[in-house]
């Protein structure tokens, strides 16, 4: 079962893969795409009847499942959006067909390199799936060949290398740490043998490892002031790419951080992890709500509310305890579906205004009624208005801090009011006023967006028990 | 046991002193010659430590190091600046001296955050992986007080030697992990050469000074 | 002390030999500078009818502290005379006496090449300096004392191994005899061109015993670094003191050998290297400081290589 499953993940679209960067015709690759994205999420389903099994390579446990799940559904939706997103960017002649002969195949390469990352129980693969997502996710930032696309890219690249160049520092560090205890070779870069012996472990170089696997996997996230490259990449890449870079990648790199605060966490005389995690989120929580207002560009916008809500997340995480980790997985997979389902439509928006300048996108309401409603309902989704799913786990998170430090609560309050500000105050120009502005048709595919939103509704007025259950589990393990 | 702890400080040793030389050069050749002479150097280190340690598949990373980093990629850089006919002299933002002061700084950094941290016995001597994380923030550096992109790229190549030296010096660290670090430097080299030829058609040149629209968060 | 003295113009002319036989030119014959030595004692010696009583002193005193200085290093026997003297901070203090002197004298008769050497050779010894003492400091912590004939006998007896800081300072030494000597790629000691001089322009108004005093003065300092670099990381074969003759005698042969070796590498890279701008100097000598300063960390940190 297990290993069916995982091929269905990881080599079917492998195998795919291979067939994509062959295909030259744009409508047979995005079909293929779109099926194969099926297929890993099919997979992913079927774990959830696998049992927990920690292998040499691979570990299935409560954690890592309902991020692939999580993880596959997106990329699943994201490719539909992308299949008709893309179609309408060759028509307009914005790429060409050549530049897009790979695009597909680095998507699925992506995909699977993030399902290695998150099902592997080894550390160095765990690394090596997140450099291989990164580096695809680079090419396809550049691929539009316009001067900033490539200023973008090349940024993001080298910050990108920087952050994973250090954190396989910090990846030798801990195989270092745990040779000591473990005996050389693979059962000392085992996941799972590390949790179990953390506490025999010379804290020192545990905390020096966690030191530089906090800053390599924490510029993956986004957070400040590791965050320099995030705004260029989601505002010049394509918009398919936008959402996956928002809704999956950071994620992914989020679990390798927590992966290694689990082994902290089993150490007790290493320096406080969760404390660092608590101050990076609170730093880029309020950076990145201030930053929400002078921007002009509308990717840029909801790039820095990504770093916003991550800087959330790391602080929920890092504050731990049951209650907390609940909040942060809850925020996370609103985060995910709803950050996704905000860049679909503005994709759409995009296309149909000819501009990512929010000074030529006015008026929606009137001029493009449909496009409104879905950017009004994901903007207030993700500034936290109740009874979206975000409200729920923005909620959890500053009533449990209020219960433990009520100084720290208070500031993430502000946090989140001045971004909720911010995204008001955009959206409001955004929707009403006279339409400004070019107008083209838009042909892009509506339904993924209003599946996220759906989702997202559905969690905010009832999440289903089983859900819960599951979310209290990995809570727990989180410790 | 002596002189073998000896011979592998003394290779890190001079991969570091070659990364002080790649500091310090100024012209591409001259560095594209540094660099081949780093990796050269590294491949020894690591060759070394597949003697030392009898792990005989660190000889593949050895020879993946001296062919492709010391042979294959300065050359395949020289070629490019000479068809592109890059500008071949490279200023750097502050001056050489400061540069090389900064670098001795990293250094006396990095030893005094490895020292307190790292007793180990067997594992890796602890001088080798202070050795290993200077070449590492050097590497950095180089990124740094580099305003030409090929002079970034050779800066962060150096950076992965200095990953390189660290992960062999640990003893054990599975084959896993080196073939996927030698693989990152293929596809590394594949997406920088992509981007290299990228920059040069629209800017026509490869300083990064051009790149510099979207400099801080003004949009 | 009279072994360098004779020695020293046979070293110089042993490097233009082998120079201008590289050049595929005859070249002048090994014993030239004596002859031009010989010569110039018995020139008359022209000064300008404004120099003070330090144009005409300071040859003397260059030529002595120099000599002095050469005369410290052990070059085939360690245990001598003087060895109680024979201080590496000792030398390094002489030489600085001699550079500040002819400094002083470059500057004397108020010409503007004399002003101009003498700002060049003060930048070069600003950096080059504080190497020296970067690299007296680490072989002093490794060898226990300052004293140079023990640190010979320290290098030569104790199983040294491949330590890289004394790879560092090696190397860092050799920047600087370069710098120091006025040597290619720092300065062309052949050269009398406004743009390239150092060391020529600070010595441009002397003439007849003047000029042999300082002629004899840079060939002993070039064979005093030669020796330096040799007695404190080659010293194989050096005698002690104690030793019968004919071990002394071997010792001197086998200094003479790699003082040979030693003309024949400086003349190679002399025709191979060219000649650096001038702002680059600062640069090549600042890495000599950094050269002599990681040799110093390494050193002091690691106590053991």
């Amino acid at each position: 079962m297990t290993s069916f499953a995982l091929i269905l993940i990881l080599v079917v679209p492998a195998i795919g893969m291979a067939l994509l960067a062959l295909i030259a015709n744009y409508r047979i690759g995005s079909t293929l795409n779109v099926l194969l994205s099926a297929t890993a999420f099919a997979g992913a389903c079927l774990l959830f009847w696998a049992p927990m099994q920690a292998g040499s390579f691979f570990l299935i446990d409560s954690f890592n499942i309902y991020l692939v799940a999580l993880n596959s559904f997106v990329g699943l939706t994201t490719s539909i959006f992308s299949a008709t997103y893309i179609a309408h960017e060759l028509e307009e002649g914005n790429l060409t067909p050549i530049s897009l002969r790979f695009y597909h195949a680095l998507y699925q390469a992506m995909m699977i390199a993030m399902s290695l990352a998150l099902l592997t129980n080894n550390l160095g693969l765990m690394w090596v799936g997140i450099e291989i997502a990164t580096l695809s996710t680079v090419v396809m930032v550049g691929i539009y060949r316009t001067p900033q696309a490539i200023e973008a890219a090349w940024k993001y690249f080298i910050l990108g290398s920087v952050g994973i160049a250090l954190a396989f520092f910090g990846t030798i560090l801990l195989y270092l740490t745990a040779e000591g205890v473990l005996g050389e070779g693979i059962p000392a870069m085992t996941w799972s043998n590390l949790q179990e012996n953390a506490a025999r472990f010379d804290p020192a170089l545990l905390s020096l490892a966690f030191v530089f696997l906090l800053v390599g996997y924490g510029t993956k996230v986004g957070l400040a002031p590791l965050h320099a490259w995030l705004p260029d990449a989601h505002a010049e890449g394509p918009t398919p790419i936008s959402a996956v870079l928002s809704g999956l990648l950071l994620n992914v790199a989020l679990y390798a951080v927590l992966r290694i605060k689990m082994i902290m966490a089993g150490n007790t005389d290493t320096i406080p992890a969760g404390l660092a995690m608590m101050i990076m989120g609170l730093t880029s929580l309020i950076f990145a709500a201030v930053m929400l207002y002078r921007r002009r560009d509308i990717k840029r916008l909801f790039a820095y509310s990504s770093i916003e809500h991550m800087g959330i997340i790391t602080f929920a995480f890092g504050m731990g305890g049951p209650l907390a980790n609940f909040a942060g997985l809850l925020h996370m997979t609103m985060h995910s579906l709803t950050k996704s389902g905000i860049f679909f439509a503005v994709g759409h928006i995009v296309q149909a205004k000819g501009t990512q300048k929010m000074s030529g996108i006015t008026g929606l309401a009137k001029s493009h009624p449909s496009l409104a409603w879905a950017l009004g309902i994901g903007v207030l989704a993700i500034a936290g208005v109740p009874p979206f799913g975000v409200f729920t786990s923005e909620f959890l998170v500053v009533t449990t801090t209020f219960a433990r430090q009520p100084v720290l609560a208070m500031i993430l309050a502000l946090g989140i009011i001045i971004a909720f500000g911010a995204l008001l105050m955009h959206l409001q120009k955004l929707l009403f006023g006279e339409p400004g502005g070019e107008s083209h048709k838009v042909k892009a595919s509506a339904l993924p967006m209003f599946i996220h939103f759906a989702l997202v509704l559905l969690a905010g007025l009832w999440l289903p028990p089983i859900l819960v259950e599951w979310f209290k589990q990995v809570a727990e393990v989180l410790g | 046991m002596e002189a073998s702890i000896d011979i592998s400080h003394f290779l890190a040793g001079a991969v570091l002193a070659l990364s002080f030389v790649l500091l310090y050069q100024a012209r591409l050749f001259a560095l594209f010659n540094a660099f081949a002479m780093q990796s050269t150097a590294l491949a020894m280190a690591v060759g070394w430590q597949a003697y030392s340690q009898g792990a005989s598949h660190l000889y593949i990373t050895a020879a993946l190091a001296l062919v492709m980093k010391g042979m294959l990629i300065p050359g395949a850089l020289r070629w490019v600046v000479v068809k592109m006919g890059i500008h071949r002299q490279i200023d750097p933002v502050v001056s050489v001296n400061l540069t090389l002061l900064l670098g001795v700084f990293l250094v006396i950094l990095s030893i005094m955050v490895v020292f307190p941290v790292a007793r180990m016995e067997g594992g890796i001597a602890r001088e080798d992986l202070a050795f290993a994380l200077s070449i590492i923030l050097l590497g950095m550096l180089m990124m740094i007080t580099r305003r030409n992109a090929i002079g970034q790229v050779i800066g962060f190549m150096s950076l992965e030697n200095g990953l390189i030296l660290a992960a062999t010096g640990a003893k054990g660290m599975p084959l896993v992990v080196e073939i996927s670090v030698a693989f990152s430097v293929l596809i590394a080299f594949f997406v920088f050469g992509v981007f290299i030829f990228r920059i040069r058609e629209h800017f026509d040149t490869i300083d990064v000074d051009a790149l510099s629209e979207m400099r801080g968060d003004a949009e | 002390m009279m072994l360098v003295l004779l020695v020293a113009p046979l070293l110089v002319g042993v490097v233009r030999k082998v120079q201008a036989r590289i050049l595929l030119r005859r070249g002048p014959s090994i014993v030239q500078p004596y002859r031009d030595l010989w010569r110039l004692l018995r020139k008359e010696s022209i000064v300008a009818h404004n120099a003070s009583w330090l144009f005409r002193v300071a040859p003397y005193l260059v030529f002595s502290a120099v000599w002095v200085a050469a005369a410290l290093v052990p070059v085939f026997a360690t245990g001598l005379q003087f060895n109680w003297t024979a201080d590496l901070l000792a030398i390094v203090a002489l030489l600085g006496t001699a550079r500040f002197a002819t400094a002083l004298a470059a500057m004397d008769i108020g010409t503007p090449f004399g002003g101009l050497g003498a700002s060049r050779e003060m930048m070069v010894a600003s950096l080059a300096e504080p190497a020296m003492l970067m690299i007296v400091f680490t072989i002093s912590l490794l060898a226990g004392t300052t004293q140079l004939s023990e640190i010979a006998n320290f290098v030569a007896s104790q199983p040294v191994g491949l330590r890289i800081s004394l790879a560092f300072a090696f190397v860092a030494l050799i920047i600087v005899a370069v710098a120091e000597n006025a040597r290619i790629p720092v300065d062309n000691p052949s050269t009398h061109l406004e743009l390239t001089m150092i060391h020529e322009a600070m010595v441009l108004e002397y003439s007849g015993r003047h000029l042999a005093l300082i002629e004899a003065a840079s060939a002993t300092k070039l064979l005093l670094y030669m020796s330096l670099v040799i007695s404190l990381f080659l010293p194989f074969g050096i005698a002690t003191n104690a030793a019968p003759l004919s071990v002394q005698i071997f010792g001197m042969l086998i200094w003479l050998a790699k003082l040979g070796i030693g003309a024949v590498l400086l003349a190679i890279g002399e025709t191979v290297v060219s000649k650096m701008r001038l702002f680059r100097v600062a640069e090549f000598l600042g890495a000599a400081l950094v050269m002599g300063l990681l040799s110093m960390i390494f050193l002091f940190v690691f106590k053991g290589i």
